[in-house]
């Protein structure tokens, strides 16, 4: 029996919509692409910005941790975000979350760094398309102008009536990642799709 | 909506902050050295100033830190930010208000060419009588597509003559085009008469041609019930079916089929209105490359010129412009409704409405706009004034402006036979424009003795002017036959005229409602007549008819400049917009400010149409004393309609005036409020219905509890399993048997839901000794404490456990509905009390997914998959956790018990959740392993004496009270709460205490909230009560009904006997421990 459970796949948060989400895309016509990134490692990394941890886990990472506020740093399959003064996300690919606890907290050493496995915290959507921003629009107050939110940039907010970390991705592949609560993942889904019902 | 600077993350909306109170009241450094008196003062004191007020606040959902703004409490202004711990900056000025830069001095003109000759009968044919009812009357201008449209112009409007369309109205079918509203439509057929007034009874007509109609309110029956619509604003589409209202609608009795939505969106500029003024606002900004949002509530731009017929080339010529740049946004039939803080601009876009039962369905119908806008550009025109005199509410009284744009926009003719009343040089355009359109405008009444060079121009067209006369009365039944006119105020010298239109203009109202919504303030303009916009806080300028200027080339220039002044303020570099050329204007004579025309008639003179109120009534109101605007308002309702009074509020507080003796400048208007049309609850609700309306947060498990039949409870935000039926079972069954299996023998629920807080740092112990009223900081790595958190006030907030996972980390449960407020909790203390602290907090609530493992076989359940942990009692005591495998995944197994069985909580990545739920549901079937939910949960922890917070205490309820002395720790020298547990007040020895109750029939059950009594007999009121019941069950291990109470002086009670009033009935009841099963704890290790 434990063998069997060993085997079983791991399962997201959205992957009972991973249908419905491929569906939306597809009759968008390109205008809207929906999808789950299921896995993604997180790290909720506290430290002192003024500190020496700082750029000891900098250097670790390869990447400076931002310090301007709502700001990402990407370096590698790193994504550094910031969450707060002292407070940062650091995003990588699946099953990552293990190494890179360690890499930082060596780094830390015996600064009072604090370290959070958060990979299942929250879950992923990619929201891109030319009609992106206008589905997003739907039921984010912020600004996602280009001109305003662009590459570089993201922000603790709500959308519809969910908390979400957004996240400008790279041009050009430009679109949003929404960092949802796992629990409120379907939730807003259904509101995403809804939303979404003029674009498909 | 509020915009808060957060000091990290800058300008967000207010529903992302917490208040958090007055800023700068620390907690004391040594509590126990207060008196009761300081105490209470730091507890329950807080100034109320008006003014600047330092406060402390949260940006909760973003970067969830504290800071302290400075707030001026009587605008709302946030004048300051600063961080937590800084020094409150010097006080800073409230904004001061802006003048709007002064508008030139009004020219109540509003064309811009010289009419010219009389032309009359040019258009063919002479005027028929109307009968108001439609068919009265020979067709006068019958072309091919316009056949059944006695009073359709053969050529002027933007009506799409190639696109007739059927509608009904009362039963009877007609025929109009695309581009008419019903209004015009029924018009183009004869029919005026198209309400009856609310309180009388009065025949109503069409009175306007736009939002301001207070007269021609319609029942939309198809395509779906709407009541209440303006006829002037409805677009016609084929098969529109509408019928006249008694004064008011009926809503529809089906659910509506249509979608609504909403959208957010910015710009750095909006321009309300797209007529002359605003649409140069619009072409001056249009290509800086600044973000502009045109809103119009029109189909098309043009605003008072598609009424005139003047400029439409410049019209089609900017409007191309603006649709084709990169940054602009023109939003058609987008009303603007509200003006609220920080430039925070709602709208409401009409999608789909004038097509009909042709509307797709995945458009939504209406949309609300929420606008952000750095800078506003008011150009939201002028509401022509109507004037009271006798009998002035017959169907054919129209406001002048209104019949010429039934002319040049629509096409229509809205009588034959007109007689002109103004006080002003407006109506003279009108008349003559209508004069060239083929309608015999018989007489000019003037009020003023001396009306000057627009006389000469309408006598040259052949009509009579009378200077220096009134209009005293008006015939006719479902329609205008007859008008009176007399010398102004005299009663000799009176002339008859025929007429079926009498075109009223008593001047012009700036329409200031949004300005007025902003803040702005509002000055009475002498020469005007009417109240204009004068200064305002936020970044917004009035043009154009808005600002009280009338003359076209001053208000294109107008609009142009403060396009061109927003777009620079926002460090954009404007264009200047080619304007039309506007032609010289004939030479003005000033208008005559009158409200009320003299006349001795006893004929009703009304002010509010729609509410039937008349000069009469607001002169008993002024005779009942009342002396202000705002109270003639209530007294008569006058202003209170479907119409919010807009063509009778400036009107209303002139007869105010007059009544009073008072000058109208020192009576005001009443206050303007959004919205400034009315909106569907639909339209504002949008999506936020049903399913969508509230976030469901689902576990790990949802779907598997869905599939076994589970019923839901909801818990905050969450969906719970509340008990699983199996076939035929009711919940008493359903429960009883849940309960049986985990006391008997295994049973599982889903525990993922409570909450779950990370706490790292070498300060961690510390924070929490301050947070709990028990030690944390000796708890042992390994090793798991019960905890509960008070307010400062003593009285119970949360509770949960604490495990200590390494020397400085724990991790910290929280009540389901409270983990997000115990997060807030403790990032509160931490950063605005103790920020020396160094220790994070960190919600996991969905890192992990729980399960609790409960009964006497769930040691056996358990050793069968995780084949490395050692579960016997002494490897494994209570309240320990280890860290092992359980069925292959990895887990961490905490001891813990919330049933008083044997018990473990399994957590595990969600993402491996389900495998452990099913591994568990096979290796338990042996054991019948029983699935339950929360309600089992309660019956079993109430049977133990277990509280639920937020059941059984409510905010007054200390641990004391509770039965749980056992928790607060007499070591600690201080923690949250410590304080008032010296307090008189929580000393007393009738504090409502926690204990059972046992009904003596066993099968009497009490509902919750079930208040007891002393004695068998009820005594008169006020009957003494002694506390009530806080949790009641059916238990299936004691073989009967109990309850849980509050009870004054209960733990000295037990073994009393009390009352419990239920129904009729007074049930006797025993009071008892609140531990009724197992009181000796001999389950807990199995």
């Amino acid at each position: 029996m434990a063998d069997t459970a060993l085997t079983a796949p791991l399962r997201s948060p959205l992957s009972h919509v991973a249908g419905r989400l491929a569906a939306a895309t597809r009759t968008s016509g390109g205008a809207i692409r929906l999808a789950e990134l299921p896995f993604l490692a997180q790290l909720d990394v506290r430290l002192d910005a003024k500190g020496t941890a700082a750029e000891a886990v900098g250097l670790a990472l390869g990447l400076q941790l931002p310090l301007q506020p709502n700001t990402v740093v990407r370096a590698g399959e790193l994504t550094a975000l910031w969450l707060g003064p002292d407070e940062w996300l650091v995003v990588g690919p699946p099953g990552g979350e293990r190494e890179v606890e360690s890499r930082i907290r060596e780094a830390a050493g015996d600064e009072p760094v604090s370290v959070t496995d958060v990979s299942a915290q929250r879950t992923t959507l990619l929201v891109t398309g030319p009609r992106a921003h206008d589905l997003l629009a739907h039921g984010c107050s912020l600004d996602l102008h280009p001109r305003v939110f662009g590459s570089g940039r993201c922000a603790q907010t709500t959308l519809g009536r969910t908390q979400v970390v957004l996240v400008a991705r790279d041009e050009p592949r430009a679109g949003f990642w929404v960092l949802v609560r796992s629990s409120f993942a379907g939730y807003l889904t259904d509101w995403l799709l809804d939303a979404a019902t003029e674009y498909v | 909506m509020l915009l808060i600077p957060c000091p990290w993350c800058g300008p967000r909306d207010e529903a992302e902050f917490h208040y958090g109170g007055q800023a700068h009241v620390p907690y004391p450094e040594d509590p126990a050295a207060l008196s009761d008196e300081e105490w209470a003062r730091y507890l329950f004191f807080r100034d109320n100033t008006k003014g600047p007020f330092a406060e402390r606040w949260s940006h909760a959902a973003g970067c969830r830190r504290w800071f302290n703004a400075v707030r001026d409490t009587s605008s709302n202004e946030i004048l300051a930010v600063y961080r937590t711990g800084e020094e409150r900056p010097a006080t800073a000025e409230p904004r001061p208000f802006v003048s709007q830069p002064r508008p030139q001095p009004a020219r109540p003109a509003l064309a811009d060419e010289a009419p010219s000759g009389p032309k009359r009968g040019s258009g063919g044919g002479s005027p028929q009588d109307g009968t108001g009812r439609g068919g009265g009357g020979e067709a006068a201008f019958i072309s091919g597509s316009a056949a059944g449209q006695p009073f359709r112009h053969p050529t002027r409007g933007r009506i799409d003559r190639d696109a007739p369309l059927t509608f009904s109205f009362d039963g009877t079918e007609y025929r109009g085009f695309r581009g008419d509203t019903l209004a015009s439509a029924l018009l183009a057929n004869g029919v005026i008469h198209a309400g009856t007034s609310i309180k009388l009874g009065r025949p109503r007509g069409i009175f306007s041609a736009g939002v301001e109609e207070p007269n021609a309110v319609v029942q939309i029956e198809e395509p779906f019930p709407e009541p209440m619509l303006p006829a002037t604003t409805v677009e016609l589409y084929d098969g529109l079916v509408a019928s006249s209202l008694p004064g008011q609608g009926r809503l529809a009795t089906e659910p509506d089929p249509a979608r609504y939505d909403a959208v957010h969106a910015h710009c750095d500029l909006l321009v309300v209105g797209a007529g002359p003024a605003g649409l140069a606002a619009a072409a001056a900004a249009a290509r800086s490359g600044a973000r502009v949002i045109l809103a119009d509530d029109q189909s098309e731009p043009g605003g008072s010129l598609l009424g005139t017929a003047e400029h439409l080339d410049w019209v089609r010529e900017i409007t191309g412009q603006l649709d084709t740049a990169p940054e602009v946004r023109v939003l058609r039939r987008t009303t603007v409704f509200g003006y609220y803080d920080d430039n925070h601009l709602v709208a409401v876009e009409r999608r789909t409405n004038h097509l009909g039962a042709e509307a797709p369905d995945n458009v939504s119908r209406e949309r609300v706009w929420r606008v952000r806008a750095r800078r506003v550009v008011l150009a939201t025109g002028a509401h022509e004034r109507s004037l009271a005199f006798a009998d002035n509410d017959r169907p054919g009284v129209m406001l002048a402006s209104s019949a010429r744009t039934y002319v040049n926009r629509h096409g229509v003719l809205p009588g034959r036979r007109a007689v002109v009343l103004t006080t002003n040089d407006s109506a003279y355009a009108a008349a003559l424009d209508l004069t060239a359109a083929g309608l015999a405008v018989t007489a000019i009444v003037d009020t003023r003795p001396g009306p000057g060079e627009w006389t000469e121009r309408a006598r040259a067209a052949g009509i009579e002017v009378l200077a220096g006369h009134a209009v005293t009365g008006t015939e006719g039944e479902a329609r205008l036959t007859t008008v009176t006119v007399a010398p102004y105020g005299e009663s000799a010298g009176r002339r008859e005229f025929a007429a079926d239109l009498l075109l009223v203009s008593g001047g012009w109202n700036p329409v200031a409602h949004l300005f007025s919504q902003s803040g702005g303030r509002l000055r009475h303009d002498e020469t005007l007549g009417s109240f204009v916009p004068d200064t305002c806080r936020q970044a917004v300028e009035v043009v154009g008819g808005a600002s009280g200027v009338l003359d076209p080339a001053t208000v294109l220039a107008q609009g142009a400049a403060a396009g061109a002044r927003a777009v620079e303020a926002e460090g954009y570099t404007p264009e200047a917009p080619r304007l039309p050329e506007v032609a010289a204007q004939p030479r003005q004579t000033p208008p005559m400010h009158v409200y009320v025309l003299p006349g001795a008639s006893d004929a009703p003179r009304f002010v509010d149409l729609q509410r039937d109120v008349t000069v009469d009534d607001l002169a008993r109101a002024t005779g009942a004393g009342l002396r202000s605007v705002e109270h003639t308002k209530r007294y008569t309702t006058a202003g209170t309609a479907n119409d919010q009074g807009k063509t009778s509020g400036v009107l209303a507080s002139g007869v105010v005036a007059e009544l009073l003796g008072v000058d109208i400048s020192a009576l005001g208007t009443t206050t303007f409020r959004p919205p400034y049309t009315p909106v569907s609850f639909a339209a504002l609700a949008g999506r936020d219905r049903g399913t969508l309306s509230d976030p469901v947060r689902t576990t790990a498990l949802h779907h598997w509890h869905v599939a076994h039949g589970a019923l839901f409870e909801n818990v905050g935000q969450w969906k719970r399993p509340w008990y699983y039926p199996q076939d035929g079972e009711d919940m008493e069954a359903a429960v009883l048997r849940e309960c049986a299996a985990a006391r008997e023998g295994v049973a599982f629920m889903d525990a993922s839901t409570l909450g779950k807080i990370d706490v790292q740092g070498p300060d961690a112990g510390v924070l929490l000794d301050r947070l709990y009223t028990n030690m944390m900081s000796t708890l042992k790595v390994g090793m798991i404490r019960y905890g509960v958190m008070c307010r400062p006030d003593g009285m119970v907030f949360d509770d949960g456990t604490v495990i200590r996972v390494a020397q400085n980390r724990f991790l910290v449960t929280t009540t389901t509905g409270n983990a997000a407020a115990v997060l807030d909790w403790m990032e509160e203390w931490h950063q605005t009390e103790w920020p020396e602290l160094k220790v994070h907090c960190t919600s996991v609530t969905e890192q992990w997914a729980t399960v609790a493992l409960v009964g006497p076989r769930s040691r056996e359940v358990l050793g069968s998959l995780a084949p490395r942990l050692a579960v016997a009692n002494d490897d494994f005591p209570f309240m320990a956790w280890r860290q092992t495998t359980v069925a292959g995944i990895e887990a961490r197994v905490c001891r813990i018990s919330f049933s008083g069985e044997l018990a473990y909580e399994i957590n595990v990545s969600p993402w491996e959740a389900l495998a452990l739920w099913e591994a568990l549901y096979e290796a338990g079937a042996p054991y019948g392993i029983t699935p339950y939910g929360t309600e089992t949960m309660h019956v079993l922890r109430a049977e133990k004496g277990y509280p639920i917070i937020g059941q059984d205490t409510d905010g007054t309820v200390t641990p004391q009270d509770l039965g749980m002395s056992w928790v607060v720790s007499k070591k600690k020298p201080d923690f949250v709460g410590k304080r008032s547990y010296a307090r008189a007040d929580n000393l007393r020895p009738d504090r409502k205490h926690l204990v059972g109750l046992l009904p003596e029939d066993p099968g009497a059950f009490l509902p919750e909230g079930t208040h007891l009594v002393a004695d068998s007999v009820l005594p008169a009121p006020p009957v003494p009560m002694l506390g009530h019941v806080t949790s009641s069950y059916r238990s299936a291990a004691l073989g009967r009904t109990f309850a849980l109470a509050l009870i004054k002086g209960g733990r000295n009670r037990i073994g009393e006997r009390l009352y419990a009033p239920v129904g009729d009935q007074l049930v006797p009841v025993t009071v008892a421990s609140p531990v009724l099963y197992d009181p000796e704890g001999a389950r807990r290790d199995g």
